[in-house]
């Protein structure tokens, strides 16, 4: 994997999402495209922009299917922006663009024809604090498949339950689907908000420090969910705990001022990182 | 640096801003229970139900306050069903859907300058826009053109002159702006993580305005519509430049119905020299405030019935 970023290419006057760039796609070889292939997300040279601020500088990088990749780095290096980007949720920021390429199974992410209703079904999110709906248990977790498609009360019931039992909080609230998703505690409702991620059928889960409101009995409850979900979903995971990226995630990317600093398999970043900043961080001397 | 805070200095800030605010809490409490007492001392003995039932008479023996009670229910109900659409969907459309560009920055100003004009502005324009139509179509109702029959609910004439359509779409200008608002207000405070939340399911924006932020600000626009609502119930001036009539001897049948409104028989029976007249003010007065409760009290029913789900 790449040790050094590339040096962005200047952005375009008013390129909102521009990828001018005609170039055959990296797919050509044939396996990428393929959904049990080994990668799900591939980036090249991918820069992102707040208004005149650069968020993002030159990232390649490729996140393996149905494995952990976590993303770690002090604050303010980009990871969550960059997370954002792959549910595009930094639509939601007027003044945000990107250039470069980023694909999921070889479709290109950036594409203005993109139908990010449909790619937000299939990259699920899981924000840093809870934010369950208003509403009751059971209506968190049916709110997602109703939104694509109409469903029989008895499929319905199905696919909440499947859904609850799949993020391990099904025994605590199964005796009260119906009361309100606000009683729960904080970690039962990340819990609930990861069963809610899941219930439209995802094949990327995007975690965005989802354990730094919680306490550590909680987080420990999420972290062994997390492993459990490897083996069905691509999971990407922010975290600020070292700890955390080590315990649960298979490839870890370090990101340090916008740039994509060292990746690979964790546990050679954590015992032999070749950059020198890498090791610097993941051994606590900064950050 | 600075010199420490005794505490007996700061206990005794304490005790003056508690009493300050139990003063002004009094205060405010005082007014109203004068006001109360005042107006039942006055009205109640007239308060019947030959009163309410009773036509517009000048002998203050035999007046009564259909025509003006009916009148009310009519205007105001017409105000709210036009009112609380528009204005919750033009709330939805600037905080949830337009681009904030200098356009909906002006729309933004100009709704909150509205806020402030005098009522009677409003009555002008009524006047102009509902009751004549900018004279498009003659000065004179006889030559205004009308649609069905003029004894069928579905009656309708073009100018509307001065009916009770005329004075709710009156009303419904009035009160526009605040209901836009505050239901401005009620989507802000529904916390931008909720919404993040619906699109990271994949919701399109028309799903997350239905499905989760309305119902998270419902009860903040309940509220505003109940304050409306109570606003457009004591209006009187817009009415009156509409042609606010007094001597109405029937309850409205349809939209172009004439009609009578309390606030205005109230003014016209408080301002007669006769003791009798004010003791029958009093009395309307009353039911005033008690159609003002049963309009508040409809409000808050839906508010509660539209919240169950969040307990």
């Amino acid at each position: 994997m790449q040790t050094e970023s590339t040096s962005p290419t200047p952005p375009s006057a008013h390129g909102h999402h521009a990828k001018p760039l005609a170039a055959p796609h990296v797919h050509a070889s044939g396996a990428a495209s393929h959904p049990d292939a080994g990668t799900a997300v591939t980036v090249r040279a991918f820069s992102s922009w707040y208004g005149s601020f650069q968020a993002l500088k030159g990232l390649d990088l490729d996140i393996p299917s149905r494995q952990v990749t976590a993303f770690i780095g002090p604050s303010g290096c980009g990871k969550s922006t960059f997370l954002r980007w792959i549910n595009r949720m930094n639509d939601t920021i007027p003044s945000a663009r990107a250039e470069g390429t980023l694909d999921l199974h070889g479709e290109d992410l950036l594409a203005r024809s993109l139908d990010v209703v449909d790619l937000r079904r299939r990259v699920g999110m899981v924000f840093q604090k809870p934010n369950p709906f208003p509403k009751s248990i059971y209506d968190n977790v049916a709110f997602g498949p109703r939104l694509h498609k109409h469903y029989t009360r008895a499929e319905l019931d199905e696919l909440v339950e499947q859904s609850l039992r799949s993020a391990s909080i099904w025994n605590e609230v199964k005796d009260r689907l119906h009361s309100s998703a606000l009683g729960l505690s904080g970690g039962q409702q990340q819990r609930l908000c990861i069963a809610r991620a899941i219930a439209v059928g995802p094949e990327v889960l995007l975690m965005d420090e989802p354990c730094s409101a919680l306490d550590p009995k909680s987080t420990l409850a999420i972290e062994e969910l997390i492993e459990g979900l490897a083996d069905r979903y691509t999971i990407v995971i922010v975290t600020h705990n070292m700890q955390q990226a080590a315990r649960v995630s298979d490839q870890t990317a370090f990101f340090f001022e916008g740039r994509l600093i060292e990746s690979g398999n964790t546990e050679s970043i954590f015992t032999k990182p070749k950059n020198k900043q890498t090791e610097d961080y993941v051994t606590g001397r900064f950050g | 640096m600075s010199a420490p805070r005794s505490a007996a200095s700061r206990l005794l800030a304490n005790r003056v801003f508690l009493v300050t605010c139990l003063v002004a809490t009094n205060v405010a409490m005082l007014v109203l229970a004068v006001l109360l007492i005042s107006i039942f001392w006055q009205g109640w003995d007239t308060l019947s139900w030959k009163f309410i039932t009773s036509f517009a008479s000048r002998k203050p023996t035999d007046a009564g306050i259909m025509a003006p009670l009916m009148g009310s229910v009519w205007v105001c109900s017409i105000c709210g069903l036009v009112a609380l659409p528009l204005g919750v969907g033009t709330a939805v459309f600037l905080e949830e859907f337009a681009k904030k560009t200098r356009f909906t920055r002006v729309v933004q100003t100009n709704i909150m300058n509205l806020a402030g004009v005098p009522s009677i502005v409003y009555g002008i324009l009524g006047l102009t826009a509902f009751a004549r139509m900018f004279g498009a179509f003659g000065t004179n109702v006889e030559e205004a053109i009308t649609l069905g029959n003029e004894d069928s609910l579905l009656f309708l004439r073009l100018p509307f002159g001065s009916s009770v359509l005329a004075g709710g779409l009156t009303l419904m200008l009035v009160i526009l702006p605040v209901v836009i608002i505050s239901t401005q207000e009620a989507l802000r405070a529904v916390p931008g993580s909720l919404r993040a939340g619906a699109f990271a399911l994949g919701a399109t924006r028309w799903q997350t305005v239905w499905g989760i932020t309305l119902p998270a600000a419902i009860p903040g626009i309940m509220t505003g519509a109940i304050l409306s609502m109570s606003r457009a119930i004591g209006e009187s001036a817009p009415l009156l430049v509409l042609g606010g009539l007094l001597l109405v001897f029937n309850t409205p049948e349809n939209l172009m119905s004439d009609f009578a409104i309390l606030p205005l028989q109230i003014y016209n029976w408080a301002g007669r020299p006769q003791d009798a007249f004010h003791e029958i003010a009093a009395s309307a007065i009353i039911v005033q405030l008690a159609v003002l409760l049963l309009f508040n009290g409809i409000a808050v029913f839906i508010r509660q019935k539209l919240q169950k789900p969040l307990q």
